[in-house]
């Protein structure tokens, strides 16, 4: 497998660092904001986001994580089965403005689900979506990102791994290119 | 990604210890699902599963259902007073006639042990066994475990006791099954009467003093004396299988520490259990009938995801 450095540390950083401001200069003082992350990668993602905005002054954020397995489309599509993820939403989200947040958009299926899974916990006023990673053309659905860290163009069949360290100067995000 | 070891669910014995342990993983996340708002998933609404029940039940047979209903499966009942099988139809014509209906998944319960077994050799469909006879309850078995695992952690090591009629019990031999699986210590307390022969090779502890035996577990699980099962006078009389194999409140607070007390139901007060002790902060009673659905929504989901949808 052929790896290929798409977003260094440095780069990273500054991209959570804009996401923030940006999700700051929509949102306020994020009184009536809840950022979910979606499991399994969102989570780490959220974290990041979580600790740069307390620096902005944001302390009390009303944060959740979202498994969206049983909501999935490709249940008995395969042999292999659909492991769920914890799911922690100790929060009241009814006429909330959601912010969704994952590491990779792909075909836009898994944001399908979380818009489906979502439901069972209330009505929300809105909900955004926030990735680190668009890969570009390969949508199969019409789902766009709110807030981008950084677009890409990857083969079908590459993948984008985006390893997070709980020391945000060690994050990096790698194109494992198929074999030729 | 974890699968089941096997396709049809029919008792703990043919379930690998990683099956039981994917199993309560799922559960944890079904748990969850059945406390939110709203409580139902889409993953199996193209599904359908029929719930056969040839003798009576109410925990089971509601819970079963309301874990399909919960994860959006068809559901059709049968009970055999309304069934041909009183006409004299087989077993297997009944079920392969329903199975002509496009039937997914069959969840059976019946008198007679093996029941399940059978059919999962002679019919082309995915089986859960909801307890066969005297044979095994293994859905039972897993929500003891389940909730006995939320209490306590681990089971490894735990001393868990099950109380009264094992020789008519499945929930007995199921639970004896799982339980060691994980890794718990099983002693047995009955009359001697109320013991099937050779117990003992399951590599469990027999018992005829309930004080002892309380005194040595972490959880009693008390049984039901299945009256309708018994052809012979197994003991002398309620009254007297009270005073030697009942729970009672007073025994409870004699007791060197304070134990976990399960039932499996349907409870018979004054009985095997009193009114005090069933109705204690010390009973988990109702907590394993809310982790029955938990747990037998994670059993259909994981053998619904054996179902693949063909290409064409």
């Amino acid at each position: 497998m052929e790896l290929k450095v798409l977003l260094d540390e440095k780069k990273i950083s500054v991209i959570l660092n804009r996401l923030c401001c940006q999700l700051l200069e929509r949102h306020g003082d994020f009184s009536n904001t809840v950022l979910i992350g979606l499991q399994p990668r969102g989570i780490f993602l959220l974290d990041q986001l979580v600790n740069l905005l307390v620096n902005y002054g944001i302390k009390s954020l009303k944060t959740g994580k979202l498994d969206t397995t049983f909501f999935r489309d490709d249940f008995r599509r395969s042999e292999l089965p659909l492991n769920a993820n914890s799911t922690e939403m100790d929060i009241r989200i009814e006429d909330k403005d959601i912010v969704f947040v994952d590491d990779v958009l792909f075909t836009g299926r898994s944001i399908r689900s979380a818009l489906t899974a979502i439901d069972a916990y209330g009505r929300p006023k809105s909900i955004e979506l926030l990735v680190l990673i668009d890969r570009r053309f390969s949508r199969h659905l019409p789902i766009q990102p709110d807030y981008l860290g950084a677009q890409i163009d990857a083969l079908q069949g590459d993948k984008v791994k985006v390893v997070w360290s709980k020391d945000i100067s060690k994050n990096i995000v790698y194109l494992e290119k198929k074999n030729e | 990604m974890k699968s089941l070891s096997v396709s049809n669910f029919l008792g703990i014995k043919y379930l690998q210890p990683e099956d039981l342990h994917l199993i309560f993983e799922t559960a944890i996340h079904f748990k969850e699902v059945i406390n939110r708002p709203i409580k139902k998933v889409p993953s199996l609404r193209d599904v359908t599963i029929a719930n056969l029940f040839f003798e009576s039940s109410t925990r089971t047979k509601l819970s079963f259902e309301l874990a399909e209903k919960r994860l959006s499966a068809d559901v059709i009942s049968l009970s055999t007073s309304q069934s041909s099988v009183n006409k004299g139809e087989t077993l297997v014509d009944t079920v392969n006639n329903i199975l002509a209906m496009k039937v997914d998944m069959i969840i059976i319960r019946h008198p007679n042990p093996g029941s399940a077994h059978f059919l999962s050799k002679h019919v082309d469909s995915c089986i859960i066994n909801a307890g066969d006879g005297t044979h095994e309850h293994p859905s039972q078995a897993l929500l003891d475990a389940f909730s006995l695992q939320e209490k306590f952690g681990d089971l490894k090591g735990k001393r868990i006791a099950i109380v009264g009629d094992i020789l008519h019990s499945r929930v007995a031999l199921s639970n004896i099954y799982a339980l060691k699986m994980l890794g718990a210590d099983v002693k047995l307390c009955a009359p001697k009467s109320l013991l099937p022969k050779h117990i003992e090779s399951l590599d469990v502890s027999i018992s005829s003093d309930l004080v002892k035996t309380l005194n040595w577990c972490d959880a009693a699980n008390m049984l039901r004396v299945q009256n309708e099962r018994m052809d012979l006078n197994y003991f002398p009389s309620i009254r007297e299988y009270t005073q030697k194999f009942g729970l009672t409140g007073k025994l409870l607070k004699q007791l060197r520490k304070k134990i976990v007390v399960l039932h499996p139901g349907p409870i018979n007060r004054g009985v095997e259990i009193s009114s005090e002790v069933a109705d204690s902060d010390q009973a988990i009673i109702l907590d394993q009938v809310e982790n029955g659905v938990a747990v037998r929504m994670a059993i259909i989901y994981l053998l619904a995801s054996k179902i693949i949808i063909p290409k064409t």
